[in-house]
């Protein structure tokens, strides 16, 4: 589903990402660890095809498509879902408004006809119910004054309505609580099928306890240093981050 | 002839077709002096460094209509508030429609400055009122005062208030091939007394317009006044706003001006805070592109304790579009525990627009709150990305930010088919299908 091959980005004429290879398949939950600025994010928001970024080397294939010249939204329209750690206020836009825009523009470009309103309703009303959110948070401006926690679970929600191929959670852990963590995590869980696939971004190895990965990376320094199984998560989780600097030194 | 000659010139015939006798005489007298003398305002003056009124003064404007025009209600229909029932005070080319209008003297008046000028019983308030607010200083002021016949005039009794808003419509026909305008408006909230307006200029052909326009607005102890500015015209008009509040104390007035059409368009909006616990309320969007001009310059002067004031001007320029926006607060040394808040925001979504934006603050007291920020910057990154990424294309999702950025300035909007009306009108101006209906 996605390949990336050698892949090398900077920001500013700064290297970030200095020969990524990874490849994700349909079904496969993967999470990606790794210090403060070893590039999780950004490699997070190249797959998501953000402008600021350059791609000097390498290439990334979604489907087995390049997907280099292809404009977020196109991306999105593929089937990629990125979590934002920091999602965006919009004030005068409510979720449902925002959300049924998303949908239709991506139906649009599919081809489709846009969702019928009652349709979307029902939808809505599912996966608001899985995510275990109020209907009147729905009628609430996208994000604005919602705490932390309310801003992550709105992106899961989102990712169930959007029914994304390829979901990438950034921090989505970071300012949950565990009450929060486990729904949050329950939900993903649920909307897992053999033909999607997870990438979870993560610091800590909390989130992994909720939704288990299939394979664990460690980035040191825009480079993957070290690839496993969930067991390397806790052996991170005990030691720490400074072994694969070491190793990543030796 | 250029147009200042062409104005003095019909002066003395414009008062011979009215009336001499009338009370008003030596005030028009007086203005026409102050205008000879100053002329038309020029850029070399600080306050109109950044609006040009050079070429509008080489255009051979039409200063009094030669006939009567009818226009069919379906045809302007567009124009009005639907869902809600409204008094409505229309000209056509500077001429009143009794056809269009729906008045009344039930309690209140809402009626014509032609028969608040020429009838005995309004004498007395004429008196107290015409011209008491307005600037003698300003020469476009004079200028309209010189000419004041037709407006519209507004009369609340202490402890009424009208029930239902008032829209005060000037449409020009384009009949003639350039036409000067200049309206006069004098709207009277007595104690208690509450009132809604919606002032709106409205050109149904590309032939050119000028409108020169002043408005008094006298709000007694408790009154309470919102007042709406739609100006949405086309290209082809021009219109210079000279609006002056005056507040006693408890009251609260509003003024919303939303910019978005017109060739040039200037908006001179003075509040004057004449008494204590008095708040003051200044909002305005602007959305413009082409080679549209919009100036906003507005006074805000605290001369009692205990008062408020409170503006927020977006703006969005595109195109070659350009900006003035100009803010004086003048607190003074009587004016303790003055709270003033200030803000224009503006984005620039093309390279060739441009803005100016200026606080002006003189504070002669010393235990006040006064803040004031101005932003001129571009679409934020961040929030475009985030868009993209949930699969709204960059242009849609551009303007759905604008929109959010414009949009929270119309929380004050008390009148919600107005709301409505505006939020739509945003979207259609920012050319964007938003995807869900408002």
């Amino acid at each position: 589903m996605l390949k990336i091959k050698n892949l090398h980005a900077s920001v500013e004429d700064k290297k970030i990402l200095k020969g990524i290879n990874l490849e994700v398949n349909p079904g496969e939950i993967h999470a990606i660890m790794g210090p403060n600025g070893s590039g999780k994010s950004t490699l997070a928001s190249v797959i998501a095809g953000r402008e600021d970024f350059q791609i000097t080397r390498g290439k990334i294939e979604f489907d087995g498509e390049d997907l280099d010249d292809m404009a977020p939204e196109e991306r999105a329209h593929k089937g990629i879902f990125l979590s934002f750690q920091y999602p965006v206020e919009i004030p005068g836009v409510t979720v449902t408004n925002f959300i049924r825009t998303a949908i239709n523009e991506t139906r649009k470009a599919r081809g489709l006809e846009e969702m019928p309103a009652n349709q979307m309703l029902k939808m809505i009303r599912e996966k608001a119910e899985l995510l275990d959110i109020d209907r009147k948070f729905l009628s609430r401006s996208l994000n604005e004054g919602f705490s932390g926690g309310e801003k992550k679970r709105n992106e899961i929600f989102q990712m169930a309505m959007l029914e994304p191929k390829l979901a990438i959670l950034d921090e989505t852990d970071s300012g949950l609580d565990i009450d929060a963590l486990r729904i949050v995590a329950n939900g993903v869980n649920k909307l897992r099928t053999p033909e999607n696939a997870v990438i979870v971004i993560t610091h800590y190895q909390r989130l992994l306890e909720y939704i288990v990965p299939d394979f664990v990376h460690v980035l040191h320094n825009g480079k993957i240093a070290k690839s496993g199984t969930k067991e390397l998560a806790l052996e991170l989780e005990e030691k720490g981050y400074d072994w694969i600097k070491q190793e990543a030194v030796l | 002839m250029n147009l200042k000659e062409k104005l003095i010139a019909s002066f003395i015939a414009f008062e011979n077709q009215v009336d001499l006798d009338n009370p008003v005489h030596e005030i028009r007298s007086e203005a026409i002096r102050n205008f000879e003398q100053k002329g038309f305002p020029h850029r070399k003056m600080e306050a109109w460094k950044y609006t040009s009124l050079d070429r509008l003064q080489k255009v051979d404007f039409s200063l009094f209509p030669s006939k009567d025009n009818d226009l069919e209600y379906r045809d302007v229909k567009k124009y009005f508030l639907h869902e809600v029932d409204t008094y409505k005070i229309v000209f056509i080319d500077g001429i009143y429609s009794s056809y269009l209008s729906e008045t009344t003297h039930d309690g209140v008046d809402i009626c014509l400055m032609s028969s608040a000028l020429s009838k005995p019983i309004y004498k007395p308030i004429i008196d107290v009122y015409f011209n008491k607010a307005a600037s003698r200083e300003e020469t476009l002021t004079s200028l309209n005062t010189a000419f004041t016949r037709e407006g519209a005039y507004i009369y609340i009794p202490k402890h009424k208030a009208p029930r239902k808003p008032i829209e005060i419509v000037h449409f020009s026909t384009g009949n003639e091939a350039a036409l000067m305008l200049q309206p006069r408006n004098l709207i009277i909230v007595e104690e208690n007394a509450e009132l809604q307006v919606i002032e709106r200029h409205q050109s149904l052909t590309g032939n050119e317009t000028l409108t020169n326009s002043v408005t008094e607005v006298f709000a007694a102890k408790n009154a309470i006044v919102d007042y709406y500015k739609v100006q949405n015209d086309r290209e082809s008009a021009s219109l210079i706003d000279n609006t002056y509040i005056r507040q006693k104390d408890n009251s609260q007035v509003s003024v919303h001006t939303f910019s978005f059409g017109g060739k040039l368009t200037r908006n001179n909006l003075n509040f004057y805070q004449d008494g204590e616990h008095i708040q003051s309320t200044l909002k305005g969007v602007t959305i413009l592109g082409e080679k549209q001009h919009v100036d906003h310059h507005t006074l805000v002067h605290h001369q009692q304790p205990h008062c408020e004031s409170h503006q927020d001007y977006k703006g969005i320029y595109g195109e070659r579009s350009t900006g003035v926006f100009n803010g004086k607060i003048i607190v003074d040394r009587l004016a303790q525990k003055t709270n003033a808040f200030q803000q224009n925001n503006n984005l620039l979504i093309s390279d060739k627009a441009s803005v100016n934006t200026k606080p002006q603050l003189e504070i002669f007291a010393d235990d006040v709150r006064c803040s004031h920020g101005c932003t001129i910057g571009q679409l934020d990154q961040d929030a475009l990305f985030y868009l993209q990424a949930r699969g709204i294309p960059k242009k849609e999702a551009a303007a759905l930010l604008m929109y959010a950025f414009a949009n929270n300035v119309l929380e004050s909007v008390r009148l919600p088919e107005l709301k409505l009306r505006i939020n739509k009108l945003i979207a259609q101006k920012l050319g964007v299908r938003l995807g869900f209906e408002l």
